[in-house]
Parts: C-alpha cells; sequence; structure tokens
C-alpha cells in the first residue's frame, strides 16, 4: 500500500487580475521526499508557496498537508510545515535566541521544552555561544542557517525552502543545501525546495520544472537531464529564460 | 494542534507582547518623540491659548478649569492616535521585511494574532500615557488617585479602537511611501476634528458644520471616555461608541489581512 503523500497539491490555479500566475499546478510529494521545484525568475514558484502557507488563499484547486486540508483545517495544516521565505524574516535588534523563542511560542512551545529546543538547535549549528548576538550581526549564511533551524523547532514534517539561498555565495549556498538534505534525510521530513539555480539540484533529487505557472516535468533531476548539464536542458526547456542560472 | 488551543493563544500573546515592549526597547527615540509632541502642546500651546480659550463649567469638570487641565485627556488620546497609526507604520515595515509573513503562517487563528498585536501595541501607548499623565501631574495638572485607575480602563478601550484603526490603514496601504498620506488624512483630521483641544460647544458657535464632523469623530468618545474616568466618572455613550469603533476597524483589519484578499500578495 502507498504511504499517503505529506504535500498533496491538487489542481492549483491563481491569477493576480488578468495575469495568470498558476495553472493547473498538481504534484504530490512522499513522506520523507526530497523534491526540488525549479524555475525561472516569474515562474510563480513564490506564489504556489504563497498558497501553501495559506498567506493567500483561492477557490481554485485543493492543497493537503499531512492529510489537512489547508483551506479547511489551517492550523492543524500549519502546524505541521516548517517555512523558509525568500526574505529574512529574523527581528534583527533581537538575540537570535530570542528570534528562536518567539517562532517556538507562536507555535506554542513555551518553557522548558522551548529552552531544550532552542538549545539543541544551536548546539548543531555549533552557535550556543552566539545565541545572544543580535540576529542583525550575523553573516547572510548564518541568518540563514538559523531560519532553516528555526522552521524545524517545532518538529514539522514538512519544510518548504522558498529560494533560502538567495543573495548567499556559492560557497556557502552549497553548504546550505548540503545541510538541508543531511536534516531531511536524518530527520524523514519532506522538502519542497524552490531555487531557479541549477547548481542547487542533486541528480538524485525529485524534480518538478515551474515554469509560466506550469508543471513542466515531474521526474528525477538524473532523468531530466541524462545526457548532459541540467542547466542547460532546463533552459532548453524555459526558453532560455533562466535569469541569474549558474 | 486544535483549531483554537487557549494555552497556545496565551503562549503567542505573551510573545507578541514581549516582542512589542523589547522593540519599543530598543527604540527610545520612539518613546521619547510620543511624549514631546503632547508635551509641546500641554507646556508651550496651552500657555498660548490660555488667555484666548475662555472655558464655562462643562462635565465632568464642576469649576472653571485652565486649558491644560481640559487639554491632558485630549493629549493621552494624542498619544494613543499617534502610537495606534505607528504600529500602522511598523505592520507596513513588518509586511515589507517578511516578519509579517512568520506570524501569519503560524498555526493559530488570523483574528486572533492580529488581536495580540493590537493589544502589543495598546499596552505601550497606556505606558507612555501613564508617563505622560506623571508628567503633567509635575506640571501641576492633576487628578485623584481614583482618576489615575479608572483611566486604566479607558485607555485600554480607546488604545484598541486606535490600535484597530492602525491595523486596518495597514492592510491598506500597499508600501510605506504612502505612509505620509495617513499623516495628512487619518492623524490630523481625527485629532484637529475632536474634542481634544477645545470642548463641541466652542465648535458649534465657531460652524455647526464642523460641530457635525467633531460630534461623529470616534476620536472625540475616546477622548471623552478619557476625560470622564479621569475624575472618577463614567461616560456611557463614550464607551459604547468607542467600543463600537474599536469593533468595526477590528473587522475592517480582519477584513483587509483576510487570506482571501491575499493583503501580502507579491508576484513570485
Amino acid at each position: 500500500m502507498t504511504a499517503a503523500p505529506a504535500l498533496s497539491v491538487q489542481g492549483l490555479g491563481f491569477s493576480y487580475g488578468a495575469k495568470r500566475a498558476l495553472d493547473g499546478v498538481g504534484f504530490d510529494l512522499a513522506p520523507g521526499a526530497f523534491c526540488a521545484l525549479l524555475g525561472p525568475n516569474g515562474a510563480g514558484k513564490s506564489t504556489l508557496f504563497s498558497l501553501m502557507t495559506r498567506l493567500f488563499t483561492t477557490p481554485e484547486g485543493r492543497i493537503e498537508v499531512m492529510g489537512h486540508d489547508l483551506s479547511r483545517a489551517p492550523n492543524a495544516a500549519l502546524a505541521t510545515m516548517g517555512v523558509v521565505f525568500q526574505q529574512t524574516t529574523l527581528d534583527p535588534d533581537l538575540s537570535v535566541r530570542r528570534n528562536l523563542a518567539y517562532f517556538a511560542a507562536l507555535h506554542g512551545i513555551a518553557g522548558r521544552d522551548r529552552e531544550h529546543r532552542i538549545d539543541a538547535v544551536l548546539d548543531r549549528l555549533a552557535m550556543r555561544a552566539r545565541g545572544h548576538e543580535r540576529a542583525r550581526d550575523l553573516n547572510g549564511g548564518h541568518k540563514r542557517r538559523v531560519e532553516i533551524a528555526r522552521a524545524l523547532l517545532h518538529d514539522p514534517r514538512v519544510l518548504l525552502l522558498d529560494e533560502a539561498t538567495v543573495g548567499l555565495d556559492a560557497a556557502t549556498r552549497a553548504d546550505i543545501t548540503a545541510h538541508v538534505h543531511t536534516l531531511a534525510a536524518e530527520r524523514g521530513i519532506t522538502v519542497l525546495w524552490a531555487t531557479h539555480l541549477t547548481d542547487e539540484v542533486l541528480p538524485e533529487d525529485r524534480l518538478l520544472v515551474l515554469h509560466q505557472g506550469r508543471i513542466l516535468a515531474d521526474t528525477t533531476a538524473a532523468a531530466f537531464a541524462p545526457q548532459g548539464p541540467l542547466r542547460d536542458v532546463f533552459l532548453d526547456l524555459t526558453d532560455g529564460t533562466q535569469h541569474g542560472a549558474i | 494542534m486544535a483549531p483554537f488551543d487557549p494555552r497556545a493563544a496565551r503562549i503567542a500573546l505573551v510573545a507578541i507582547v514581549t516582542r512589542e515592549a523589547l522593540r519599543f526597547v530598543h527604540q527610545r527615540e520612539r518613546f521619547l518623540a510620543a511624549l514631546v509632541r503632547p508635551l509641546v502642546w500641554l507646556v508651550v500651546f496651552a500657555a498660548g491659548f490660555r488667555a484666548a480659550l475662555g472655558l464655562s463649567i462643562i462635565p465632568p469638570y464642576q469649576t472653571y478649569i485652565t486649558y491644560e487641565t481640559y487639554i491632558v485627556p485630549g493629549l493621552c488620546g494624542m498619544i494613543l492616535l499617534f502610537n495606534g497609526m505607528q504600529s500602522s507604520l511598523s505592520l507596513v515595515y513588518d509586511r515589507e521585511t517578511g516578519a509579517m509573513r512568520l506570524l501569519l503562517t503560524s498555526p493559530l487563528p488570523r483574528w486572533w494574532l492580529l488581536t495580540c498585536k493590537i493589544l502589543a501595541s495598546t499596552l505601550i501607548s497606556m505606558l507612555q500615557a501613564l508617563v505622560f499623565l506623571a508628567i503633567a501631574a509635575a506640571f501641576g495638572v492633576r487628578v485623584g488617585w481614583t482618576g489615575y485607575i479608572a483611566v486604566l480602563p479607558a485607555l485600554l478601550v480607546a488604545g484598541l479602537m486606535l490600535g484597530g484603526l492602525g491595523l486596518a490603514l495597514s492592510s491598506l496601504i500597499k508600501q510605506l511611501e504612502n505612509f505620509a498620506g495617513v499623516m495628512n488624512f487619518v492623524i490630523f483630521p481625527m485629532f484637529f476634528l475632536s474634542s481634544a483641544l477645545y470642548p463641541l460647544w466652542k465648535m458649534a458657535e465657531s460652524s455647526q458644520i464642523l460641530y457635525v464632523i467633531c460630534a461623529t469623530n470616534p476620536f472625540t468618545y475616546a477622548v471623552e471616555l478619557i476625560r470622564f474616568a479621569l475624575y472618577g466618572q463614567f461616560n456611557l455613550p463614550a464607551l459604547l461608541v468607542t467600543l463600537g469603533a474599536a469593533a468595526g476597524f477590528m473587522g475592517l483589519a480582519l477584513w483587509g489581512y483576510d487570506p482571501a484578499r491575499g493583503m501580502i500578495r507579491r508576484k513570485g
């Protein structure tokens, strides 16, 4: 028997006025799957993330997270989900610890449990000693790592990352990509990693290619580009509209 | 998590209030600016207007009062009004920096999260108003101890109304740059077209139209609620209008932040 999908998106459509941003987007992610959502800028990735995190809603289509319908049981669905947004959402004036504590509290975690979780997160990042530093004093890579760790504080079963490496140098990006792969493997959580950078996709990753609001390919990265570099096949498929691809 | 878990809701409330308080501590200039504005009115303008404006005996006052005494409740309202708009500005900033996304994607009902934000900014405003009242007392404008206690719920209700207005406005403002318009089209008319600086009968003598506008301005009722409370009296109409306006503004804010409207839409 096939396990129920951890994340199920079916027939999703969305428009900004007359502009169609998403059209019939659908996919299922099995528990523990790591999936790269690859699309050029403007493909509709952030719109898809906004719908999956219920920042806005649409009457077209259906989203389920761990069996919870996002439109009918949004709180239950959001409780099982961790999100890393494209923009950093750390409060720059608060310490790392306070940023983590704030997020934990928004998920109903308090007291000793919260402190234990924060300690564990900081230990994993080797940042226990820097927990009292203000977020603004961290470099871009550390900020991102803290945000990823923060998104996992409440033990979500699904982790969504929207261009989580934007603005970082290549070495830091590679480091963070490997970090998330390791976390996903260790914890068995489902990861949807949105990016427009082909070098962040590993050959064994499940790959969804999103272009002009539609899913153009749903396969593994190795099967998508068996002969040559992923980048070339991706550029061919998306009419070479990949800006800033590496 | 259940649709509404009271324990989780309480933990979130404490966290949001604490965050707002810490932000306030980090922005000491904001605290000073919020105090300087009403103090300039109290110390400078009131001295000038005292001779020009004769005040007859009107409730809740039982004798002739100085102009400084009259405007202190209005200046408390001014603090709440400016802070409500300041919180609106910070909400727009939160939206632009992404902090709002973090809040709105937490597994709690959106109405509760927005209520927490309003409550947090209201508590900060109340603190500032109390500090202002202490300074006003140092300048000779004092009320009884019962007044200082009775004014707390009045400040809370008025703060919730103005915080709700700020939240509603933040959902309508697309960009930080548009905030200057709020100053011109919301704060100034709301403040000057109220009973904060002059009693309504004075306005009625000058212009009946302006009097009607002042008498329908919910800020007038918030100021009167504070004024009566400071003298240990209860003004039911003021309370009802202020509560009604608070509910209306909160409803507008909920509509503005409704995910079906996609207030935080960004093309992706």
